[in-house]
Formats: structure tokens, sequence, C-alpha cells
């Protein structure tokens, strides 16, 4: 059956839109998780590139099932994020966020310059293998399992360190295990992710996981808030959705990101859809 | 029994020694307190003791362990636990959830149990609560249960650390200037809370800068000055030693208070 | 060839060492990590390419007027941006993430009003002349690098040891809470200390990009990775580390692009990071690092 060319274009850029709040949604609780527990990483990107690429290659060099290659796309972010994670967790938090910056950067440069994965053009011709519906499962059962660790004595933890470290520490809580296992968790959820929109794009390419993107990610989980594991989410579906409505103009939206992130650390530390989840009915 | 004793705990800063040699010894039961005056090393002690800080040289023992190397967390699930100076509360939480933080040391169900949602996990959760609200009772919090942490009064803020520090059953309650910024009727209340926490069997562990709250409190008071121990006693011995009166008063007081008492009936 | 090699990382490390003091100054007195600063190195840079281009001035002029504009431009966004954050409790985090977003808004803007293009230097804005010495070929823009470098840091080690100022800055560093009590003005302070460290990233983008003769939005973001390994390594908020490491750096990366591979300039920085923080994380020459719970 053929359908008329403006609906093809229009299913064809919807559908680009929703794999993008799935992708989004996903990168936003890799986001999520570390800041909960009070640390602040921006290797997001870069995780999600290394499960792209590795991903990617996976796929196509190796010829791997997708049920195989999808675990395994885990493997390196987990790698990359216990070398930078291990050494920081008794330093102050500083060194890991810097850490996380300069690793997008540096992963960047080496798929620039590295002919196997591409280089400057990246990799094509990934075979088709992700559905919309994995990635919107994925993201659901991410959502649950938050939201079910989130009412509990983890939960209650995790709150109290952001809150004060020190404090939490007297009361028995172990904040260098939460903050490494959160790490390695955002490490699998945005190489998923990657490795996901890989094989949903068809095409990668260097540029897609640098600094401007894990600046990005960040603004989603400001916006949001954090106070629930689903308020990054809608953050992120709200700045995912606003472009669209600015298509013309990507300078604007990522300056406009870099304000929100101003202002939300400035004026708005809740975000906007971050209410605290009731953690004990009385 | 000595539930918790140091030897030569010592900890320096460049160019300075805040705690120098000291051998403290703390027997199981009863309140027991650490004063001296301003500067004296009180709180750094108090930091050497519960792991925010690490010892220069020196041991801690609690209960038999050595726990010097060990980091806060772990000497809290060892069960020594601690309120702060300057109220450490989790403001954004309810009373009832800042209780049920302290609970985090006793509670052993994992990730699986908890998002499953297997009974283990729901059994645990109803008893937190309920030792939370125990806990609540005994420092007399229990209507605010629902309340937010920051909406409380300075006394009550003080009472709720107390009841998130002996929620997890702790054997040692390490309480850090307690009295501290209270008013003559909490500090009174406060006093009467300590005596309850230790007939319950807790060993409660003061340190203090009001001597008068501590002497009609403490069995044995410790007194340290320059970061050295001086003096260990009852609060009746304590009193009239010398060397604590020097501390307290300065060399030229102490002197005139010692002609004084010679030429009148001193006490 | 080695010693041609040598000097040429000498001479970036210079820069590096440049951009680090001043991106270590503000973490030190300020307890800042100020992303921003890496748009002061753009900012320093397209300021003198404005000044030669369309005023026609010398380089001799726009060298110091871009970096004091640069200082300028540092005070006003340090001001609207940091003060409100001082006395939280997350201070260093959330200074983090501020100045991340607003660097990213700043680039983004000055991309879009500028164009991503590289731009250049108009020629003759410096002689292509060069001198050899013992076989070593030294190029008058390196020449200027090398002056500008030595005369820049010999003047901010003469401000911190020998003037009042420079006191006050050394005490609010140390004893932030006990500087303000003993009568320095705390607000002044910390705007001089933006202006400083602005001018020296805008310095350091100047001269950078006279060596390169190359000139766009984003320069100042890919020193920043430079700039992390420099300030990690040599310690955080020790300028003699900044000075050590920084030009360690320079002369790394030149050997690195000379005899491996250039592409591979980032990912051997990167990797020292890294080596860094699992073996001496407190680098060179920094005190003991701050512990987290």
């Amino acid at each position: 059956m053929t359908i008329p060319g403006w609906l093809d274009d229009f299913l064809w850029t919807y559908q680009t839109l929703i794999h993008d709040l799935g992708i989004n949604g996903l990168l936003a609780l890799a986001m999520y998780v570390v800041l909960a527990v009070g640390q602040l990483s921006l290797g997001q990107a870069a995780f999600m590139g290394l499960g792209a690429y590795s991903g990617a290659l996976l796929s196509m060099k190796l010829h791997w099932p997708f049920a195989l290659v999808l675990p395994a796309s885990c493997v390196a972010p987990v790698l990359f994020a216990l070398a930078i994670g291990v050494p920081t967790l008794r330093l102050s938090g500083v060194y890991l966020a810097i850490a996380t910056i300069g690793l997008g950067e540096v992963l960047r440069s080496v798929y620039i310059n590295w002919d196997y994965v591409g280089g400057a053009l990246g990799l094509n011709g990934i075979p088709e293998r992700a559905e919309t519906w994995m990635i919107f499962s994925l993201l659901g059962v991410a959502l649950l399992a938050l939201f079910l660790v989130g009412r509990s004595r983890f939960g209650r933890a995790m709150e109290a360190m952001r809150e004060d470290a020190t404090a939490a520490a007297a009361m028995g809580i172990n904040v260098q295990r939460y903050h490494l296992m959160a790490l390695v968790t955002s490490a699998i959820l945005a190489g998923l992710a990657g490795s996901l929109g890989a094989h949903e794009a068809d095409f990668i390419s260097p540029g897609e996981y640098g600094f401007e993107p894990a600046v990005t990610i960040l603004s989603f989980a400001l916006l949001g808030g954090i106070g629930n594991p689903a308020a990054p989410v809608a953050g992120a579906w709200f700045l995912t959705l606003l472009p669209e409505m600015m298509r013309d103009l990507p300078e604007i939206r990522l300056a406009l990101n870099g304000v929100i992130i101003v202002l939300a650390v400035l004026f708005l530390p809740r975000g906007l859809f971050g209410w605290r989840m009731k953690r004990r009915a009385a | 029994m000595m539930l918790l004793t140091t030897h030569g705990l010592t900890r320096r800063y460049s160019g300075l020694v805040a705690v120098d040699g000291v051998d403290l010894a703390i027997p199981e039961g009863g309140i027991h307190a650490v004063i001296g005056p301003n500067g004296a090393g009180k709180t750094t002690l108090f930091n050497l003791l519960t792991g925010i800080v690490p010892p220069t040289e020196g041991r801690i023992v609690f209960d038999g362990q050595e726990i010097a190397t060990l980091p806060a967390h772990r000497r809290a699930a060892l069960g020594i636990a601690r309120t702060f100076q300057n109220i450490r509360l989790f403001s954004s939480m309810s009373v009832l959830e800042n209780v049920l933080t302290g609970m985090h040391p006793r509670l052993s169900s994992n990730l699986l149990a908890t998002v499953f949602r297997l009974p283990r996990f729901r059994a645990e959760e109803r008893d937190a609560v309920a030792s939370a609200r125990a806990a609540l009772e005994m420092v007399g919090l229990q209507a605010l249960a629902d309340s937010s942490a920051d909406a409380l009064s300075y006394g009550d803020q003080r009472r709720l650390e107390i009841a998130r520090a002996l929620v997890a059953a702790p054997r040692l309650l390490l309480l850090d200037e307690p009295a501290a910024g209270m008013n003559p009727a909490e500090t009174a209340g406060l006093g009467d809370l300590i005596r309850r926490i230790a007939a319950d069997g807790t060993t409660v562990l003061l340190v203090e800068h009001d001597m008068h709250f501590v002497m009609g409190l403490s069995e044995t008071i410790s007194v340290l000055n320059f970061g050295r121990l001086i003096f260990t006693g009852s609060p009746r011995e304590v009193r009239s030693d010398p060397k604590v009166v020097e501390a307290y008063l300065g060399a030229r007081l102490a002197a005139k208070l010692h002609a004084h008492a010679g030429t009148t009936d001193g006490q | 060839m080695l010693a041609q090699q040598m000097v040429n990382g000498v001479l970036l490390g210079a820069t590096y060492a440049l951009f680090a003091l001043g991106f270590t100054l503000i973490f030190g007195v300020l307890r800042v990590i100020n992303l921003t600063y890496g748009f002061y190195f753009s900012a320093g840079a397209f300021i003198a390419l404005y000044l030669t281009r369309v005023l026609g001035l010398n380089i001799v002029l726009a060298l110091p007027l871009g970096t004091i504009a640069a200082g300028l431009i540092a005070v006003l966004m340090d001001s609207l941006l940091l003060p409100r954050l001082r006395h939280r409790r997350t201070a260093e985090l959330d200074s983090l993430m501020v100045t991340l977003g607003a660097v990213l808004a700043l680039y983004s803007i000055m991309t879009a009003w500028l164009g991503p293009d590289i731009r250049r230097f108009p020629p003759g804005t410096i002689s292509a002349d060069a001198i050899e010495i013992l076989g070593v070929r030294l190029t008058a823009a390196q020449g200027l690098i090398l002056l500008a470098s030595f005369v820049l840091v010999a003047a901010l080690m003469a401000l911190m040891k020998f003037t009042r100022l420079g006191l006050a800055i050394r005490a609010l560093a140390e004893k932030p809470d006990a500087a303000g009590l003993m009568g320095i003005n705390v607000p002044a302070t910390s705007r001089i200390v933006s202006f400083l460290s602005g001018a020296l990233a805008g310095a350091g983008g100047i001269l950078i990009g006279l060596n390169f003769n190359a000139i766009q939005p984003y320069m100042g973001e890919s020193m920043m990775l430079r700039g992390f390994v420099v300030i990690i390594v040599g310690g955080m908020g020790d300028s003699r580390g900044a000075l050590v490491a920084g030009l360690a750096l320079g002369i790394i990366e030149v050997l690195t692009a000379g005899y491996i591979d250039s592409g591979l300039k980032e990912a051997v920085a990167f990797a020292i990071l890294v080596v860094v923080l699992w073996t001496r994380p407190q680098g060179l020459f920094g005190r003991a690092v701050g512990q987290r719970a």
C-alpha cells in the first residue's frame, strides 16, 4: 500500500520524536539516579556513546543477535564508570564531576580520530533492531523499579545522604557504596539508551555524545526536579517537545538549556515537578 | 566492664595538637561526661570517637573491638549512635521519616526483596515504623510524627535528633553538647530524658560545656584541657580537684580561691 | 627533531600553565569550579580579533586590551551567578552546575551570533619572522607567547606576594570565614579575583589564537579538558602545581602528537588524569583532598 507523501513524512517525523522521548527519558533517569544520592556525574552522554558504539560494532562487525548485543552494550560504560568512579569515591564530588565532563570530550576526540568506528563521519548502516516498544518497556521498568526502591529504606537513605552526607553516615548509611552503585546504574541505563538509539536510528556520529548532550541531560533533571523518578522524565519530555516548536534554531535550544540550568540552580532547586515521594503513610 | 576505651588517642593538625594522648575509659551503663573549657579539644575528641576524623596516633576500643580505622557508618552499625552539636536533621523529611532513617543499620532487606515487595520487606517496614513511633514516644514527640522536621521548635528538634539516634537501639549514645541553646526548662526536660534513656540500658556519653547540667546528671566526669585528660572522677571529686579548677578559672584565680578556702571554712 | 619539539611543547605548556593558573586561582580562593572560565578564553581571543581586524590595532595593544576586557566580562558573569550560592551547603556542586549551564548558553549565543567557522587574525598581525637559536626555530608569535606568559605569571606572583591585595586574596583562600572578620572586603576581593582569573583566561585565548592562528567560539571548551588535567595533576588551588603541570602537559602533548599520533593527544592527557586520580589524587602539590562522607 502506498501512503501519501505528506503522511509518510509526518509519521517519519513523529516516529523520531517518540523515539527521542523514550531515549531522553532513560537518560533523564540515568541522571536522576546519580543526583538522587547527592552526586554530580556528567558522564551520561559519554556512557551513552560507549553503549551506542560498542553495540553498533557488535551488530555490524560480529553480527551478534540483538538480544545479546543489548546487555553487552553495558560492559564498556560500566568499565569506564568504575575506572573513574572508584578512585573518586573518597574524594570531594568535584573530582567526579570534572572527570566525567572530561571523559565525554576525550571519547569524542577518540571517535573522531579512529577510522574503525568511522571517524568524524560516524557509523552508517547499523541494523535497525530496536523497536519503540523496547525503549518504552525499559523506561517503564526502570521507573517502576526506582519508585519501589525509593519507597523503602534505600530511598530514605538516598534522600538523607543527598541532604547531609555526614549525618547519613552517622546513621550507618554507607554513602560511598550508594554513590558507586548509583554511578554504575546510570552507566547501565545510559549504555542501554545509547545502544537502543543506535539500532533505531541506523546512524551514529561522535557529536551526539559530547559536551552539549551531557549538559542537556543535566537540564532535563534540573528542570523536572529529582524528588521522584517521574520528575526528571517529565523534564526530559518537556524539553524534547519544546524544540519541536522551535525546530530551526538549534543554537537557541542549547542556549535555552543552559539558561534553564542556571535558573533552576539559582531559583528552583526542586525543579518543576519534583514533589517528594511520600515514604510513609501516617 | 569498659564499653569504650581509648589508648593514647592523639590528633595533630600541622602545628597544633588538638587531642593529646587521651586514655578514656567509659564503663558500660550509666551516664558519663567529658567536659572542659573552650578549646580543650572536646569537639575533636568527639569527632575521633565518631569517625569523622582519623586519629594521628592511638587506639579506640569499643566493646572489645578496635574501631579507630573504621569509617563512621561502620561504627554506627556496631552500636554507636550520636547527635550533632548544631542539629543536623533532614529538613525535607517529616519527623517520623527522620527517625525511620535511623533504623537503617537494623534493616536488612536487600534490593530484590524491596523491589518485589516480598513479605520479609513488608514485615520489616512495619516493625521499623513501630520502633520509630516508640522512639518518638520515649522523647515525647509522638504527637508531631507527621509534622515537617524543620517546623519544630529548637528543643523539639534536639529531641528528634535523639529519637533518631535511639531508634536503632545503640549500645552507646554520644551526645554532642545537647544542652546548647536551651533555656532552663528545656534543659531540665533534657536531663530527665537522658536519665530515662540510661535507665533503659543505653550507655550515654555527653560532651558538654555546661558544668551545672553535667554535675547533676553524670556518674563519672572526664575533664579535658589543652587536649589532655587531666582528671576523671565523680562530680564531687571533679569539683574540688585543683587542676580542674585551675583549668576553668586560670591559675591566679584558682590560687585566690584556694587561699580563700584556707581562711574560711571552705567546701 | 627533539629539541624543536621540546621548545614547541614548552611554549604550548606555557599557555596551558597560564590557563590553569587562572582556573586554579578561582578555585583556590573562591572554592568554585568555574566552568564559564573557558568562555573567557574564547572571549579574549574574539575581542583581540575584533580589535586587530576592525579597529586595526596592533597586537601589542590588542593583547592587553583583550585581556582586560575578558577580565571585566568575568567579573560581570561571576557576580551574576556566584554570590547567591556562596553560603549553600552544596555550594561546590551547585556552582559547578550553574557555571556549566551558563557556559553552554554563552557558547551557543556566541556561535549563533558569530558563526562556528574558524577565524584568523589579519595577516601581518604578528610578523612571520623567526629566529634560529642552536638549531631550534622560534617564531615571533612564540616569542610573544613566551614573553607574555612570563610577564603575566611574574606579575601575578608579585601581586600575591608583595601587595596588600595579594595578602587579602591569600587570606580569603586560607580562611574564608575569618577573612571577613579581619576587615577584608570579601565581595570586592572576590570580584578582583574574578577579574584576574578571567584576564588570565583571556590572555591565554589570545596567545593560543596567535599560536595556531585559529579562533572559533568553542575553543575555550577544548581547553577545559587540559585545564582539568592540569589542576588535578598540579593540585587544586595550587599555583606552582598549575605551572609545573601545565608545562609538562604541553611537552607531553607535543611529543605525543609528534611521535605517536596527533589524534591521541586528548586521550593521553585524560589517561594521565585517571592515573593521578588512582595514585595521587591531591596532585603534585595539593593538600590532602576533601573527604566525602
